[in-house]
């Protein structure tokens, strides 16, 4: 195997904050090849997002937040860059895609100069080499009439416009990673898949790696070749995604599927819900952090936090799980309810 | 559904005139100041050459005194329009310079927060502490009472209000995406301040200074009135209105209307432009 593109090990992210110390992430590990996509599943306060700002670098040590772990992308140690060498990775080498694309272009700027701008910061084009080449983008991420949307105000656009926008203001340098954080989620469902199936079309046509945030497993699901499912800061499972969703060995990642509603099941059938709330960040359960709502667990869960291990046959892609009582090998089958 | 869109139209219809009225007499003040040098107006300053004017006279348009004329024989049209000069440069320059200061300090507190902001803050708190007309009096007794100085006093005044404004909306634009956004695409903080941050502050502190405006003209005003900005015989509005002193306003009350009354026009215009403004771009209406 060749060297990974993107390297994260051990990455903890703590907030400092008066109630006490949250980790946010929580000793995550990943590794991604280039041109490939990792999708981050897990819910609200999983901790996905701030995985991918710490990942970035746009979250790093300071009053208030301790981080601590290696992010290696392309060999560079994110972390241990000067700041304006860390902005210079930003833009030409990973770049990031907001949650709403309402609030992450600037209400007073036209769209065009979201994207001129960055050209001209990264690669010091000129302002009309920039603008052809905004043109140009925009026509990639599939905007009609390119010419005349660059010269109108954000507000004059369509959220999936400006999401379409926002992408490619990231893509205006051509970085070798892509980090979307719920790209999709401000936006309606028909409008979610096109926007799902741009990147995943970008991403294969310029070999661009894509970490996909999400907390929608069925997002993630055709788009990603590997999948990643946080719970409480932590990763519990990941495996390619066939496996994920064929074989998942994690009982969270186990009763995410069945809570996901299904066209096969019968009307009215009540949805399977995993009990409980998720843990309080600031004072999670001692071990398994899914132990409290696991109906699997046991005492050993609540000893100690149980390691990512490789459970894949010999010789397969690995599949990580941090379970002491994995569910069986092809016990879950997705389209099958319990 | 009907009623509330017809109510909004009336509602934005009536000040309309109102509007006009004062954007036309702003226009016509500012024109006319700007030309007064050039205009054949009877003598504004030179006593030495007001020495045949009748003194006192009334405002008698076939007597070639428009508006009369004050003790000394000054023509208090031409006093007025030259008064208009100094009152407008000097609070266009404080507000103009406040908003500069201000702006930037309130960008860089709200951005940067922590010890800039601490000191900025405590630094307005300062300044708002103290009574503003109080404050203009005490830096009047140290500095020397000419125009420039005056606009410095005065700019001192606006800088705590362009700071708070700037400071709040910076730090409400700081939360949205769209400066994270500009973070992760490689931007270093001077630049989010300058090209992500300032246009977003612009126009609440652009009508903020509208407001500001008016206030300054009345500030330099009274600083005039109570002899401590431009000396007489060079005409303000301020220093025209003290010569209404003693039983001059009884007997003449046109000495002290006239500029009373240019004064009175100017406030009321900057104020219903600046709160249309104000209205049109603050935050705080929720217009975006």
């Amino acid at each position: 195997m060749s060297e990974p593109l993107l390297d994260v090990e051990d990455l903890r992210t703590t907030f400092h904050t008066p109630r006490g110390d949250v980790h946010a992430v929580d000793g995550v590990s990943l590794r991604l090849e280039a041109g490939r996509t990792l999708g981050v599943v897990g819910e609200s306060g999983s901790g996905k997002s701030v995985l991918g700002r710490t990942v970035m670098g746009l979250v790093s040590s300071g009053p208030g937040v301790t981080v601590s772990g290696r992010v290696s992308l392309a060999g560079q140690d994110v972390h241990a860059l000067a700041p304006a060498e860390r902005r210079r990775l930003w833009g030409p080498r990973v770049a990031m895609v907001f949650q709403d694309p309402m609030t992450s272009l600037n209400p007073v700027k036209r769209v065009g100069r979201h994207i001129d701008e960055v050209l001209r910061l990264h690669l010091r084009l000129g302002r009309r080499e920039a603008r052809e080449r905004t043109v140009g983008l925009l026509r990639q991420v599939g905007i009609p009439e390119p010419e005349r949307r660059a010269g109108q105000y954000p507000h004059e656009l369509s959220g999936g416009m400006r999401q379409r926008v926002v992408i490619a203001a990231a893509l205006a340098c051509g970085p070798d990673l892509l980090i979307a954080d719920e790209p999709t989620t401000a936006l309606d469902v028909t409008v979610q898949r096109q926007i799902l199936d741009l990147v995943a079309s970008l991403s294969r046509r310029s070999g661009m790696a894509v970490v996909l945030i999400s907390h929608d497993l069925a997002a993630v699901g055709g788009r990603a070749d590997r999948v990643a499912v946080m719970y409480g800061g932590r990763l519990v499972e990941s495996a390619p995604t066939s496996r994920v969703f064929g074989a998942p060995r994690h009982p969270y990642t186990g009763a995410l599927l069945a809570s996901a509603p299904r066209l096969s099941a019968a009307p009215h059938s009540r949805l399977p819900t995993i009990e409980g709330r998720p843990p309080d960040p600031a004072d999670p359960p001692p071990g398994c952090r899914f132990a409290p709502r696991c109906p699997r667990a046991e005492a050993v869960c609540r000893g100690g936090a149980p390691p990512l291990l490789d459970l894949a046959p010999v010789g397969g892609h690995p599949h990580e799980v941090a379970c002491r009582l994995p569910l069986e090998a092809e016990s879950t089958e997705v389209g099958h309810g319990r | 559904m009907s009623e509330t869109l017809t109510d909004r139209r009336t509602a934005t219809r009536r000040p309309d005139l109102v509007a006009w009225f004062s954007g036309t007499w702003l226009v016509v003040l500012a024109v006319l100041a700007a030309a007064a040098p050039l205009l054949p107006l009877p003598e504004h300053v030179d006593l030495t050459r007001s020495l045949t004017a009748p003194t006192l006279s009334g405002p008698d348009p076939a007597s070639g005194h428009l508006l009369g004329t004050n003790a000394f024989g000054l023509d208090l049209f031409a006093r007025a329009l030259h008064g208009a000069r100094s009152s407008l440069a000097i609070a266009l320059a404080a507000v103009a310079l406040g908003a500069v200061v201000g702006g930037a300090l309130g960008i860089l507190a709200g951005y940067l927060g922590r010890t800039v902001d601490t000191v900025v803050g405590v630094a307005t708190n300062v300044l708002l502490a103290v009574p503003p007309l109080i404050l203009l009096i005490a830096l009047a007794t140290v500095l020397e009472p000419n125009a420039r100085n005056v606009t410095l006093a005065l700019a001192l005044l606006t800088v705590p209000t362009m700071v708070r404004l700037a400071r709040a909306n910076t730090m409400a634009f700081a939360q949205r995406e769209f400066v994270l956004a500009a973070r992760a695409m490689g931007a270093s903080g001077w630049r989010v301040m300058t090209r992500e941050l300032l246009p977003n502050v612009l126009l609440p502190v652009l009508s903020m200074a509208m407001v500001l405006i008016s206030v300054l003209v009345v500030a330099e005003a009274s600083l005039s009135f109570l002899g401590l900005g431009i000396q007489p015989p060079a005409p303000t509005w301020g220093n025209m209105i003290a010569e209404g002193e003693g039983r001059v306003l009884e007997e003449h009350p046109h000495v002290v209307l006239v500029p009373g009354v240019f004064l009175f026009l100017t406030v009321f215009s900057f104020n219903i432009l600046g709160e249309k403004a104000r209205k049109r771009w603050d935050t705080r209406s929720g217009a975006r």
